[in-house]
């Protein structure tokens, strides 16, 4: 697993903003230390006070400062075409490939595979795959505040706004799990708002897909039967959707397939039975003003379903 | 002299900023008598509480206060009464001709807001109480510019 860095990079597009920030730095650098050491050699020579320079050091000196005033002004024309050029590569997203909607909401990402026929759309959280080598549309929106999509080793920062679309392509060069962060603060739970990008081979990308759209089977017996009881009938479905069961809530995260996923609300936990456990006794106490409330759930209620579920594979 | 105090000042100012800060409680509100009392004078749980008008769609009955299928919640009216223990009681159990009941739907916390946001939805709330935003675009006024209705009204 990576850890997110911008310098990093592992698509065409990062590399070409790497390069950007390397060449940015490179030169500053330079001009800092050329005007350190300039400073330098004039304290250690200075000029007489009140003594008036000779004609022709008098030329000298203007001559060298209209030098430096049109360098100084061809420097910044140059870090502006180079970062307008750079980045107007990316504006243009590609509509004919595959295309996915990213919802920022407070504070987790709501991720849908379009498809024009409906049977293949499909929905997730928190979480996008990703086929390697091959661009992929991202269409940002929000439900409540500005968030921004930021995933350093693929691309640059795009913000989520609400009432309006954004694109942003992604492509990865090799197949891993990029991490990603919202970048536009966003509310008491932004540093809790993770998002990871598992980049698959395209066969493997195509068998997880196929295996995402399909229903979760139901358990039919034991606790975790018990544990699906409960969560169709108790508050968890109001919020959330399960597909195979009768849980279709719209406005929580999606939690088709959970038990197949990294980690827990937003990349705040690693998704293991002890975490979810913790999770569900007060999610409170662990991401404070997430809206997830704290549901009284008897303890082996909850064991039930913590075991109904991390068996949603 | 005049400098110290400036600098006082502005030490002041910016320490003051801090104080009187909005207490939010995630885990659901101390019990008070009687109960819900906290939550109805409450900014975080009033704008919880509109979130979870929107996301629980009391909308598609009763819009956004003026009422349709179900009654107006902006009026002074109310048949089952207007305190906020009583709008917790409408929701928590449901009522008659259509109202369903939310108690296994929703937590108790959340309920509370609910009814606070309800409540409020007439202005029976101060200005710095009532939600000022709104998470989607909105052609009415924010609750908080919004008049008070009538004066409360016991029943029908």
């Amino acid at each position: 697993m990576n850890w997110q860095s911008a310098l990093d990079p592992h698509s065409a597009n990062a590399r070409h903003l790497a390069d950007l920030f390397w060449f940015f730095t490179a030169l500053c650098a330079a001009i800092w230390l050329l005007v350190v050491a300039a400073l330098l050699r004039a304290i250690r020579h200075p000029g007489l006070a009140g003594e008036q320079d000779p004609p022709e050091r008098q030329l000298r000196k203007s001559r060298i400062v209209g030098a430096l005033t049109a360098l100084t002004v061809l420097i910044l024309v140059v870090f502006t075409a180079a970062s307008f050029y750079t980045t107007r590569s990316f504006a243009w997203p590609d509509m004919n490939t595959l295309r996915i909607k990213v919802t920022g909401q407070q504070w987790w990402w709501q991720v849908e595979y379009r498809n024009h026929d409906a049977s293949q759309v499909l929905t997730t959280a928190n979480e996008i795959h990703i086929p390697v080598g091959r661009p992929v549309t991202l269409e940002l929106h929000a439900t409540d505040v500005i968030h921004s999509f930021w995933v350093p080793d693929l691309m640059g920062k795009q913000d989520l706004i609400p009432g309006r679309t954004n694109y942003l392509t992604l492509q990865a060069d090799h197949a891993g799990v990029y991490r990603g962060q919202c970048a536009e603060f966003c509310g008491l739970e932004h540093a809790r708002m993770a998002i990871w990008v598992f980049a698959q081979e395209p066969s493997a990308f195509e068998a997880w897909r196929r295996h995402a759209l399909m229903p979760n089977t139901m358990p039919d017996g034991g606790a975790a039967a018990k544990g699906a009881y409960i969560f169709v009938h108790r508050q968890c479905a109001s919020c959330h959707a399960i597909n195979g069961s009768d849980a279709a809530g719209q406005t929580g995260p999606d939690l088709t397939h959970f038990g197949a996923r990294a980690t827990i609300a937003a990349g705040t936990l690693h998704n293991t039975a002890a975490n979810l456990d913790r999770w569900l006794a007060d999610p409170q106490a662990v991401k404070p003003g997430a809206n997830m409330p704290k549901v009284d759930l008897s303890a082996p209620d909850r064991a039930a379903l913590v075991a109904f579920l991390e068996g949603l594979k | 002299m005049s400098s110290a105090w400036a600098r006082f000042a502005l030490l002041a100012a910016l320490l003051l900023a801090g104080c009187e800060r909005e207490k939010r409680v995630y885990s659901g509100q101390p019990a008070t008598n009687p109960a819900g009392e906290l939550y109805q004078e409450n900014a975080y749980d009033v704008a919880q509480g509109k979130r979870l008008y929107t996301w629980m769609n009391c909308t598609g009955c009763h819009a956004h206060g003026g009422g349709g299928i179900g009654p107006a919640l902006m009026d002074n009216r109310w048949i089952y009464g207007g305190k906020i223990q009583q709008i917790y009681r409408s929701i928590r159990d449901g009522r008659k001709n259509g109202m369903p009941a939310w108690k296994n739907r929703l937590t108790d916390q959340q309920i509370w807001q609910l009814a606070a946001y309800v409540r409020s939805m007439g202005r029976y709330v101060r200005k710095d109480v009532a939600p000022s935003r709104d998470d989607a675009l909105n052609s009415g006024k924010a609750e908080s510019r919004r008049e008070r209705s009538a004066p409360l009204e016991p029943g029908r």
